[in-house]
């Protein structure tokens, strides 16, 4: 029974956000039914649209992939975004080093040495927090904007194009260093097939493995995972090199995928959207690919109603922080059950 | 090049202009994380104020206005915040980031109808004297009055925290809710005011912005101070005089790099922006290193739910 309140919460805070969002609307003297047409059905009434549905899901389920390993395991990383660009400057960096190779190797290595560069950066947390005592939400934090202010940095002095009239942007990548695009005319690539691996190993990773288990615990209860003798620092910096690595992988994939170079905006912060879809999702693989579809729709729907409504494009926003609100709030349902079992709050 | 005393001097003053949301936000959020609760919303909030600001001087062409109305502004959306974490019990991480998706999205969808209009010259005041006296001039007059209202609020937050009553159960709630609780004191209701405090303050360094700093409405138009804001606190660990003079440090970087373009020096730019967080970073590795001195410093129950057994 309380197991699936737990999963029919992100429904009704869905509902919540419709309907606030609506009240919204009409305060601002659109017609509600109509605007929130434009906003969650227009943009994927047709196959385009669908796939840029995709498109944007994928970086977000991947983010939040990583990102329930370390939330599971209470962890606050929440410098996702700054992974995602760190992870993108090594893999298009690497891009442009290979710019005048033709094969298929060029790919993979893009690939992994993004997900490296996700990966070393979000370690800088972790290790600080297991051998420094600092505050991980903090110190993520304030990396995501020292990242975005490299990538500047770079795409404005060293990288950035000789033939591009001082634009803010590198070369494009060559043909061998972009993701495949799966249909003609559609922009979904092969990216997807990345987030959907990646969903099914974190599956059996959190399922099915030592490891799994240990974030699980550790989650549940601190005192609990050492009692059981957990190795609490080994662990924490694990469940940080996945989320990075999962970062870091989706930064690649958008800068080889849909952009095609390095430029100063190469994530709509998909890093931060990527909490709300990990809370959405429930942590839950499963649940965070239809939570990263949902989100994904906010972004399109954004884009959508700016065109037909006027309105500006952060209304997406408004829509995500709703959803979040409304999620949050809900789990006081879940309160006193929870309590019943024995457990605290903020060890859900 | 001649260095002479009266650019200095108004080199100085744009140093104390740019800081002024950085000290209006920070030490709200100060009091906030003081009493335990972190807010990350300081960025949603700030940019709420900014155009709750803006419109009202648009809308009621009174500046007296204005300025309550971003306080107030503030003060509303984080109720939001303060009915999550408080009454439902929400993590103050995930309630604080949604409030600052909530906000920027939602100004922005307020200031559709704002963009473009020139903002109001806001008074300045003591001007004849800027002019007439040299580098003390410049450096101490020809501001607004929300300026020095920003320079004198560290003092009297410090004074507030360390010698009042209200300010001891602060940091009582902040360091021990439990026993707080014990001894009688409303937790969540001190927790709540502290929360509104550090709203009303973040509205008002967001109409800084809009009504004073770049007299106008654009949209995101906080740019990440809200953020400079919230690390600015851990970095003057939690103590409010030091937050006056990490917001001077932090916004003398912001003049220095529109100087160092003009005369061409060769450091990059993005690497002085990069700098307060990076210091930020180094801060907290220090405090935290030693647990004595981080007990000394930081609200020990910052961030966590308190939750009384009925």
């Amino acid at each position: 029974m309380s197991r699936s309140i737990y999963f029919l919460t992100p429904v009704l805070a869905i509902f919540l956000t419709l309907f606030g969002g609506g009240i919204i609307f009409f305060i601002l003297g659109f017609n509600p039914i109509e605007a929130l047409k434009f906003f969650f059905i227009t943009p994927i009434s047709d196959l385009y649209g669908f796939s840029e549905l995709l498109v944007k899901a994928t970086p977000l389920c991947l983010i939040a992939i990583g990102l329930s390993f370390c939330f599971k395991s209470n962890n606050w990383n929440i410098g996702a975004e700054g992974q995602l660009i760190f992870g993108g400057i090594v893999g298009g960096g690497v891009a442009l080093l290979f710019y005048n190779h033709d094969g298929f190797y060029v790919l993979p290595i893009i690939i992994l040495s993004g997900a490296i560069g996700g990966m070393l950066f979000a370690m800088i947390p972790a290790i600080l927090k297991t051998y420094f005592n600092t505050n991980e939400i903090l110190v993520s934090l304030m990396l995501v904007y020292v990242a975005k202010l490299l990538l500047d940095y770079l795409v404005v002095g060293p990288w950035s194009n000789p033939e591009g009239f001082n634009f803010p942007e590198t070369r494009q990548f060559s043909e061998s260093a972009r993701m495949p695009i799966l249909f003609d005319g559609l922009r979904i690539h092969a990216g997807i097939f990345i987030t959907l691996i990646t969903v099914f190993l974190s599956w059996l990773i959190l399922y099915k493995t030592y490891l799994g288990f240990q974030i699980k615990v550790s989650g549940l209860s601190l005192k609990t995972a050492k009692y059981a003798g957990f190795k609490g620092k080994t662990m924490i910096i694990i469940v940080f090199m996945i989320s990075g690595a999962c970062a870091g992988l989706a930064g690649v994939g958008e800068i080889t995928g849909p952009i095609g170079q390095l430029h100063r905006n190469i994530s709509p912060d998909y890093g931060f959207t990527a909490i709300i879809v990990a809370f959405l999702g429930r942590l839950n693989p499963i649940g965070i690919i239809f939570a990263s579809l949902i989100v994904a729709l906010t972004y399109l729907g954004a884009e959508t109603a700016q065109i037909f409504l006027q309105v500006p494009k952060y209304t997406g926003q408004v829509f995500q922080g709703m959803i979040l609100f409304f999620l949050l709030g809900s789990d006081y349902l879940l309160f006193f059950k929870i309590k019943f079992l024995g457990l605290k709050k903020n060890e859900l | 090049m001649s260095f002479d005393l009266n650019f200095i001097g108004i080199l100085i003053g744009a140093i104390m202009a740019s800081s002024v949301p950085l000290i209006l936000a920070a030490s709200g959020e100060l009091i906030t994380e003081r009493s335990g609760v972190l807010n990350l919303g300081v960025e949603g909030m700030m940019i709420i104020g900014a155009i709750s600001g803006f419109a009202l001087m648009v809308v009621t062409d009174n500046l007296f206005f204005a300025v309550v109305g971003s306080m107030l502004s503030g003060l509303i959306i984080s109720l939001i915040f303060g009915l999550l974490t408080q009454s439902l019990l929400t993590n103050h991480v995930a309630t604080g980031l949604a409030l600052t998706i909530f906000g920027i999205g939602m100004s922005a969808m307020i200031g559709k109808n704002f963009v473009g209009i020139p903002g109001k010259e806001f008074p300045l005041l003591f001007v004849n004297l800027k002019e007439s006296i040299p580098f003390l001039g410049p450096v101490l007059f020809g501001h607004s009055i929300i300026l020095y209202f920003a320079f004198g609020l560290p003092f009297l937050t410090n004074y507030f925290l360390k010698k009042t009553k209200t300010g001891l159960i602060i940091r009582a709630v902040g360091d021990s809710p439990t026993s707080a609780s014990n001894q009688g004191i409303n937790v969540t209701l001190v927790r709540y005011s502290c929360i509104l405090y550090g709203g009303a303050m973040c509205g008002l360094a967001g109409a800084y912005l809009s009504l004073i700093y770049t007299p106008q409405w654009i949209e995101n138009m906080t740019g990440g101070r809200g953020w400079i804001a919230l690390a600015l606190v851990v970095f003057a660990t939690w103590s409010p005089i030091k937050v006056l003079i990490g917001a001077l440090i932090f916004g003398g970087i912001t003049i220095l790099q529109l100087h160092m373009q003009a005369v061409g020096l060769r450091i990059p730019v993005q690497l002085l922006s990069a700098l307060p967080y990076i210091m930020t970073i180094i801060v907290l590795v220090v405090i935290s290193r030693d647990s004595r001195k981080i007990k000394l410093n930081t609200p020990t129950s910052l961030g966590q739910i308190f939750y009384k057994e009925k």
